[in-house]
């Protein structure tokens, strides 16, 4: 499903370059709930962007889905993007002034699912997620453990092949944070391939295969040994 | 292409976030109306302008005769000059290129009585061209025409004013008129931006006062319009060379400046004109440096709301939305926006106008108005404004990346 061979990337900090990803190799087979874990600056996140196609690489070869992921525009990328991925946010990403229910429908719209359609879809996602009763409020009305699981049914909807999430339980307490991990597990059960970037020993536990990474390189890459079930 | 999804996206994102809509908005509504005020009170000055000045034809010229002040070629000082038929037909032959219309004119103070009304008016025994060069408009019935002038006929046309002396809220037209005792039929009544007192004229064919006041071939005066087509400084030659030749003919010194007289617009219209181009610059003037405020204006505010939305747009990209989606959705706000405020700016500024107009009068500003080309000429280049304006940010907005857009708070 995901392949990166050799993968490398720099940013600018004014005149000098920072090495952020020297070298990464990482294969992900479908229907894997892997975590990605370290410190910060340890590269992760610039890692879950490259492979969400949020930002590029500059070198080394990344297929997403067998296919080769090499100069795309921004236009390609959106139709990736919505095609095979769905994204969830630490801090939600949820556009404050639409409800909860239009929040979920968001990327069914730029599908071109028709209106009615979408808002049907979105229902069931969030009916999924425990929160069909909410789908009329906007975010600033919803609890965090709330509005990351809105986030989920966004990332849902859209039926991808991979769902990336960034700390999803970064900006969480201990209790939703489970309630959150345990809909991760659910989705993952049902098949869909789980990438979770975490820097919380406690929620890498609860994937099946985590993979540490420190100063751009990957230091250890292994199955947990007993991963919980719901 | 009509997409009544992404108007929904619109009208939610322009309703869910009024304070920037209304700002945006503001902008554009309060260009517009200044533009259109502005405008229309330059328009006002210049319908002063024009109306003080619209008493007569604008290219009229008017020539008559007086006594001799220079003894020239055996003739004495104190000479009654006198125009005859000759002299009308010696000018329509001699400037045929150069004359619009001409008219010979006699003129008598009358009594004139209506039932038990009677009043002194100016009687004037005209062609009918003379109606271009006064102006009139006919207001009700006809003028006179070449017809009356043959059978010489008693008809008068009575001016707006005289009718209203006379025959009060009836109308005058087929009515009867004692003027200096003798009896005409009222054919038609004028009109004339002149003024009261052009509007209390009577005019009568020229052959008829002619027959009726002297039996003479003598006429007072000619009133001319010159060929149009003329500028103002070949019509003032053309005037002062009639003038030398009248005098050639009728044996007056060149150095009199008593016994034919000779009055030409061009020569007042060239001030006219120049204060009337000059006043025009400044209403364009005022108008560009309007628009190019609003311009601005409303530039800055597309800059702000979409550095203000960068965040959204990345939420947006990240679930899909290509940047033509986003470069679209923020050109249809913008465009919608300016267009719903820049017509309400319109309809304030056109409403300010009738009601505040008729009071400006004494600030010799008349009428003031705007023609609707003009107002929806700026309007459009507003709303092309707003779509450039928000087009150069909106296009950079697409092209952050997603990862960066989405760190910006």
């Amino acid at each position: 499903m995901i392949k990166i061979e050799k993968l490398h990337k720099s940013y600018p900090i004014g005149k000098e370059f920072i090495h952020v990803l020297k070298g990464i190799d990482l294969h992900i087979k479908e229907g894997e709930f892997v975590s990605i874990m370290g410190s910060s600056g340890s590269g992760k996140s610039t890692l879950l962007n490259i492979v969400g196609l949020l930002d590029v690489h500059d070198e080394g070869k990344y297929y997403l889905n067998g296919q080769l992921i090499k100069d795309l525009n921004e236009k390609k990328a959106a139709i990736l993007r919505n095609k095979f991925l769905g994204f969830v946010f630490q801090s939600f990403n949820l556009i404050s002034y639409k409800t909860a229910l239009e929040n979920v429908a968001l990327p069914l719209y730029y599908k071109g699912v028709s209106r009615k359609e979408r808002n049907e879809i979105a229902m069931d996602y969030l009916d999924k997620v425990g929160l069909k009763d909410w789908a009329n409020h906007l975010p600033n009305e919803l609890s965090g453990g709330q509005k990351q699981r809105v986030a989920i049914a966004r990332a849902l909807v859209t039926k991808p092949k991979v769902v990336l999430a960034d700390e999803p339980t970064g900006a969480l307490d201990s209790t939703t944070t489970d309630s959150v991990m345990d809909l991760l597990k659910d989705i993952n059960n049902e098949g869909m391939t789980v990438f979770v970037i975490t820097h919380e020993e406690e929620v890498a536990a609860q994937t099946k295969r985590i993979v540490r990474l420190k100063d751009g390189v990957i230091v250890s890459d292994e199955l947990t040994k007993a991963p919980k079930t719901v | 292409m009509f997409d009544i999804d992404r108007w929904r996206e619109i009208f939610q994102s322009i309703s869910k976030n009024k304070l920037r809509s209304i700002l945006s908005g503001f902008t554009v509504a309060f260009a517009i109306l200044l533009f259109t005020l502005l405008f229309g009170i330059g328009n006002g000055l210049q319908n002063t302008f024009k109306k003080e000045f619209a008493g007569d034809a604008i290219n009229a010229i008017y020539i008559w005769s007086s006594f001799t002040t220079v003894a020239y070629k055996g003739n004495q000082i104190g000479k009654k000059i006198q125009f005859k038929n000759d002299d009308f037909k010696f000018l329509k032959e001699n400037f045929s290129k150069e004359i619009q219309t001409i008219s010979p004119r006699i003129q008598r103070i009358v009594e004139v009585v209506h039932k038990s009304k009677k009043d002194t008016y100016t009687l004037r025994g005209i062609y009918p061209e003379y109606q271009i060069q006064e102006s009139a408009e006919v207001e009700e019935g006809r003028f006179l025409n070449l017809r009356d002038i043959y059978q010489k006929s008693k008809v008068v046309v009575i001016g707006r004013l005289v009718e209203d002396d006379l025959f009060g809220q009836l109308s005058a037209v087929g009515k009867q008129l004692k003027i200096g005792g003798i009896m005409y039929q009222v054919i038609g009544v004028f009109s004339d931006p002149g003024g009261d007192n052009d509007e209390r004229f009577i005019y009568t064919p020229f052959t008829t006062m002619q027959r009726l006041y002297g039996n003479t071939d003598h006429l007072d005066e000619f009133g001319i319009t010159y060929n149009p087509n003329l500028s103002i400084d070949e019509a003032i030659v053309f005037g002062n060379k009639m003038l030398r030749t009248l005098k050639e003919k009728h044996d007056v010194s060149q150095e009199d400046q008593r016994a034919i007289g000779l009055f030409n617009n061009a020569s007042g219209n060239r001030e006219v004109t120049n204060m009337m181009i000059g006043l025009g610059i400044l209403i364009f003037i005022i108008g560009f440096g309007t628009l190019i405020a609003g311009v601005v204006g409303i530039s800055n505010i597309m800059v702000y709301v979409v550095n203000e939305r960068t965040k959204e747009l990345g939420i947006r990209k990240a679930v899909g939305a290509t940047p033509k989606d986003i470069v679209a959705m923020i050109l249809q706000e913008a465009i919608f926006i300016t267009t719903i405020s820049g017509y309400f700016g319109l309809i304030l500024g056109v409403g300010i106008l009738k009601v505040v107009g008729p009071s400006l009068k004494e600030y010799f500003i008349l009428n003031p108005s705007v023609s609707t080309p003009v107002v929806i000429g700026a309007t459009v280049t507003l709303i092309i404004a707003g779509v450039i304006a928000g087009y150069l940010p909106a296009k950079r907005a697409a092209r952050i990346k997603p990862v960066v857009a989405l760190s910006a708070d």
